[in-house]
C-alpha cells in the first residue's frame, strides 16, 4: 500500500479520524503481524501437503520432513484412482453432487418460501414464518434419529436423494431472503402488477435478478456447509461407492494395529480442500461484480 | 381516450374509514389533480383507481364499465410512481418494454413504440443504460415513458415530482402538462403541492380527512373556496383567518372570516380596521410578505408589491381591506 501523492500542505494535515496512518515502522509492523498470522494458519496445510508428497517410511521416521518429496504424482494417482476404500475421484464426485444439491436446493426452497411469506397475505402467515424460524434452533444432530428413520423408510439409504433431501430446508436462507425482499420497495411489485406481471412472473423477471448477489453469497456458504457434512453421510451411506470425501478421510484410518497410509490420506485431505477453495474464489468474483452491477 | 367516474367511493381499513365517499366525473382528456395534506387519503384514492387497493364501497368506472374487480393491467391504466419504481437490473429500453412484453406484443411493434416514446421524452441516447446511471429527471422520464408506451386510457401520477429538486420540478411540471395535452389522455394526478395543483389541473379535487372538500377549476377554487380548509390550503401564503366576533360583525351564522394576504393593505395606525405591529418582513423580490400581530393576538400575513415601502419590524400599523373580499365561514368551516 503506497501513500497517495499529495501536496506538502495536504501532507501536513493530520489523518482523518478513524484512519490509522500507514507509514514508517507501523506499516511494516502491521505487515509483519499479518505474515505471522498467515504462516500460523498455513503451516498445518503445508505439512499436509509435504506429507502427501513423500513416501510412507519418510513420514514415520523422525524428524518429520518440511520440504516436499518426489512422490507427488504416485501418491495422488493412488489416492484418486484406487484410494483405500473407494477411489477419491468417486468420493469427490459424491461430495460435489451432495454439496451442489444441498446448496441449490436450499436456495430454491428458501427463495420460494421467502417469496410466499413476504408477498402473499395468507392466513397464519406469521405463524408459518415463526415455525420456519424456530427450526433454526434445531441442528441436524438433534433430529438425526427421526430423520434417519424417515430416510430409511423412503428407501433413500445409499442414494444421492438420501444425502441431499433431508438437509435441504434452510431457515437461515429463508430468513436472509425474507429480509432482502422486505427491502425491495413495494412500488416495484406494484409497478410490475400494473405492467401485468403475474406473481411468478414478477418473481422470475424482477425479484430473482435483483437477488443474484445474495444468491451468490449464499451459494458459497451453503456449498461449503454441504461439502463439510460429516455425520449425516456417515449414517446414510454404508456402501463405499457412496462415501463422501469428508467422511471418507475418516474411513481411511485403519482399525486396529494396521499402519495408516499417511501419504494417501494427506493427498486426499488436500484434494478435499480444493473444490471449496475454487468455489470461494470464483464466486467471490461474481459476488463483487454483482455488487457493482446492480442497485436496489 | 376515456372517461373516468368515481361514484361514492369509500375505503375502510379494518374498522377505520379513511375515504368517506368521493364522487367525480372526469371527462375525456381532462387533467384532474387531487391535492391535500399527507394522510388525507389522496394516494389511497388514486390506488383504488389503479386497482392496487380494493374499493370498499362505491364504484369506479372507466369508459362507463365497472372496473372494481379488475386487475390493474386489465383496467387500461398506467401509473407513474413517486420513487419511479424502475426495475434496477433492466435497461431503460427493457423497463419501458416490460409491460408490452408481458402483453405479448410483437417485437417490432415494441421497438417502434419504445422508440416513439423515447423520442418524445428525449431519452434516445440512454436506451441501453441502467436506471442508476441516469439523473433524477431522466429516471422520471423513463417512468413516464413506461406509462406512455402502453397507450393507456387513463394516466395515474402519484406525486411524481416530489423526489426532484425545485428547478427540475418546475421544468418537469411543464413537460407533464405538455405531454398530457399532446397525447390527449385522461390524467389523474396526486400531489401535496398546491402550486403543482394550480398549474397542472383542469379541475382539482381538494381532499381533507378522506373527504373531497371541493372540486373545481383551480382559479375557481382559489377565488371561491368552499371551506376554511380549502381557503387555508390553497394559496401561498395561506388565507388569514379572523374571528368574526372580534370585528363585531358576528350574527350567529358567521363565525370566522378569511381574507387573502394580497387583499390586505398596510395603513397608518388608526386608519385601518385592525391595529397591530409588524412582527417581521420577508422580501422575496417581486413581492414582500409582512407578518403582523394584531392587538387581539392574531398573526396575519400581508402580501405587498416588492417595490412598496416596507415598514421596519416593530412599527405600529393598521391593516385595511375591502369588505367585498371577506369570505365568511360558519362554525363547521363551511362558506356562509
Amino acid at each position: 500500500m503506497t501513500a497517495p501523492q499529495t501536496s506538502p500542505a495536504a501532507r501536513r494535515r493530520p489523518p482523518p479520524d478513524g484512519m490509522v496512518e500507514r507509514r514508517g515502522r507501523a506499516y511494516w509492523l502491521t505487515h509483519l503481524g499479518l505474515i505471522i498470522g498467515v504462516a500460523f494458519i498455513f503451516f498445518p496445510i503445508w505439512l499436509a501437503f509435504v506429507a502427501s508428497t513423500v513416501s510412507q517410511p519418510e513420514i514415520v521416521r523422525p524428524p518429520m520432513p518440511l520440504l516436499p518429496g518426489d512422490q507427488f504424482f504416485a501418491n495422488y494417482r493412488e489416492a484418486l484412482f484406487s484410494g483405500i476404500n473407494a477411489p477419491v475421484a468417486l468420493m469427490l464426485l459424491n461430495s460435489g453432487i451432495m454439496a451442489i444439491g444441498i446448496a441449490v436446493g436450499k436456495i430454491v426452497i428458501s427463495l420460494l418460501s421467502a417469496f410466499a411469506i413476504v408477498y402473499f397475505n395468507f392466513p397464519l402467515r406469521r405463524l408459518f414464518f415463526w415455525l420456519i424460524f424456530l427450526t433454526l434452533m434445531l441442528p441436524v444432530e438433534v433430529r438425526i434419529v427421526p430423520t434417519y428413520e424417515v430416510a430409511a423408510n423412503f428407501g433413500m439409504l445409499n442414494s444421492y436423494s438420501g444425502l441431499i433431501f433431508p438437509l435441504i430446508a434452510s431457515a437461515t436462507a429463508t430468513f436472509l431472503f425474507r429480509q432482502f425482499f422486505m427491502t425491495v420497495p413495494d412500488e416495484l411489485a406494484e409497478a410490475a402488477r400494473v405492467d401485468g406481471a403475474k406473481p411468478m412472473r414478477f418473481f422470475w423477471d424482477i425479484l430473482l435478478p435483483m437477488s443474484r448477489t445474495n444468491i451468490a453469497a449464499l451459494f458459497v456458504i451453503l456449498f461449503i456447509y454441504g461439502w463439510n457434512q460429516y455425520l449425516w453421510p456417515l449414517l446414510i451411506t454404508t456402501d463405499p461407492s457412496m462415501n463422501t470425501i469428508v467422511m471418507g478421510i475418516k474411513q481411511m484410518f485403519p482399525s486396529g494395529d494396521d499402519t495408516a497410509n499417511w501419504p494417501v490420506i494427506m493427498a486426499t485431505s488436500i484434494l478435499a480442500m480444493i473444490p471449496p477453495v475454487i468455489v470461494v474464489i470464483s464466486m467471490q468474483r461474481l459476488f463483487i461484480r454483482g455488487l457493482v452491477d446492480s442497485e436496489k | 381516450m376515456a372517461t373516468l367516474t368515481l361514484e361514492n367511493v369509500k375505503k375502510t381499513f379494518g374498522k377505520t374509514e379513511v375515504i368517506h365517499g368521493v364522487d367525480i366525473d372526469v371527462a375525456d382528456g381532462e387533467f384532474i389533480v387531487i391535492v391535500g395534506p399527507s394522510g388525507c387519503g389522496k394516494s389511497t384514492l388514486l390506488r383504488m383507481v389503479a386497482g392496487l387497493e380494493s374499493v370498499s364501497e362505491g364504484e369506479v368506472r372507466i369508459n362507463g364499465a365497472r372496473v372494481n374487480e379488475k386487475e390493474p393491467m386489465e383496467r387500461d391504466i398506467a401509473m407513474v410512481f413517486q420513487n419511479y419504481a424502475l426495475y434496477p437490473h433492466m435497461s431503460v429500453f427493457d423497463n419501458m418494454a416490460y409491460g408490452l412484453k408481458i402483453a405479448k406484443t410483437p417485437k417490432p411493434e415494441i421497438a417502434e413504440r419504445v422508440a416513439q416514446a423515447a423520442k418524445m421524452l428525449q431519452l434516445e441516447p440512454y436506451l441501453q443504460r441502467r436506471p442508476r446511471e441516469l439523473s433524477g429527471g431522466q429516471r422520471q422520464r423513463v417512468a413516464m415513458g413506461r406509462a406512455i408506451v402502453r397507450k393507456p386510457a387513463v394516466f395515474l401520477f402519484d406525486e411524481p415530482l416530489s423526489n426532484l429538486d425545485a428547478k427540475l420540478r418546475v421544468q418537469m411540471r411543464l413537460e407533464i402538462k405538455q405531454l398530457q395535452r399532446e397525447l390527449g389522455v385522461t390524467a389523474l394526478y396526486v400531489t401535496h403541492d398546491q402550486v403543482e395543483a394550480m398549474t397542472l389541473a383542469d379541475r382539482m379535487i381538494v381532499m381533507n380527512g378522506g373527504r373531497a372538500d371541493q372540486i373545481g377549476a383551480p382559479l375557481e377554487v382559489y377565488a371561491n373556496p368552499a371551506t376554511d380548509f380549502v381557503a387555508g390550503f390553497i394559496g401561498s401564503p395561506p388565507t388569514n383567518f379572523l374571528e368574526a366576533s372580534s370585528l363585531g360583525i358576528a350574527d350567529g351564522q358567521q363565525s370566522r372570516i378569511g381574507i387573502r394576504p394580497e387583499h390586505m393593505i398596510l395603513t397608518a395606525r388608526g386608519a385601518g380596521r385592525l391595529d397591530g405591529h409588524v412582527l417581521y418582513t420577508e422580501a422575496l423580490g417581486a413581492e414582500t410578505l409582512v407578518h403582523v400581530r394584531s392587538s387581539a393576538g392574531d398573526t396575519l400575513t400581508i402580501r405587498q408589491d416588492g417595490a412598496a415601502p416596507t415598514p421596519p419590524e416593530g412599527t405600529d400599523i393598521s391593516v385595511a381591506w375591502d369588505e367585498t373580499q371577506q369570505m365568511f365561514f360558519d362554525a363547521e368551516g363551511r362558506r356562509s
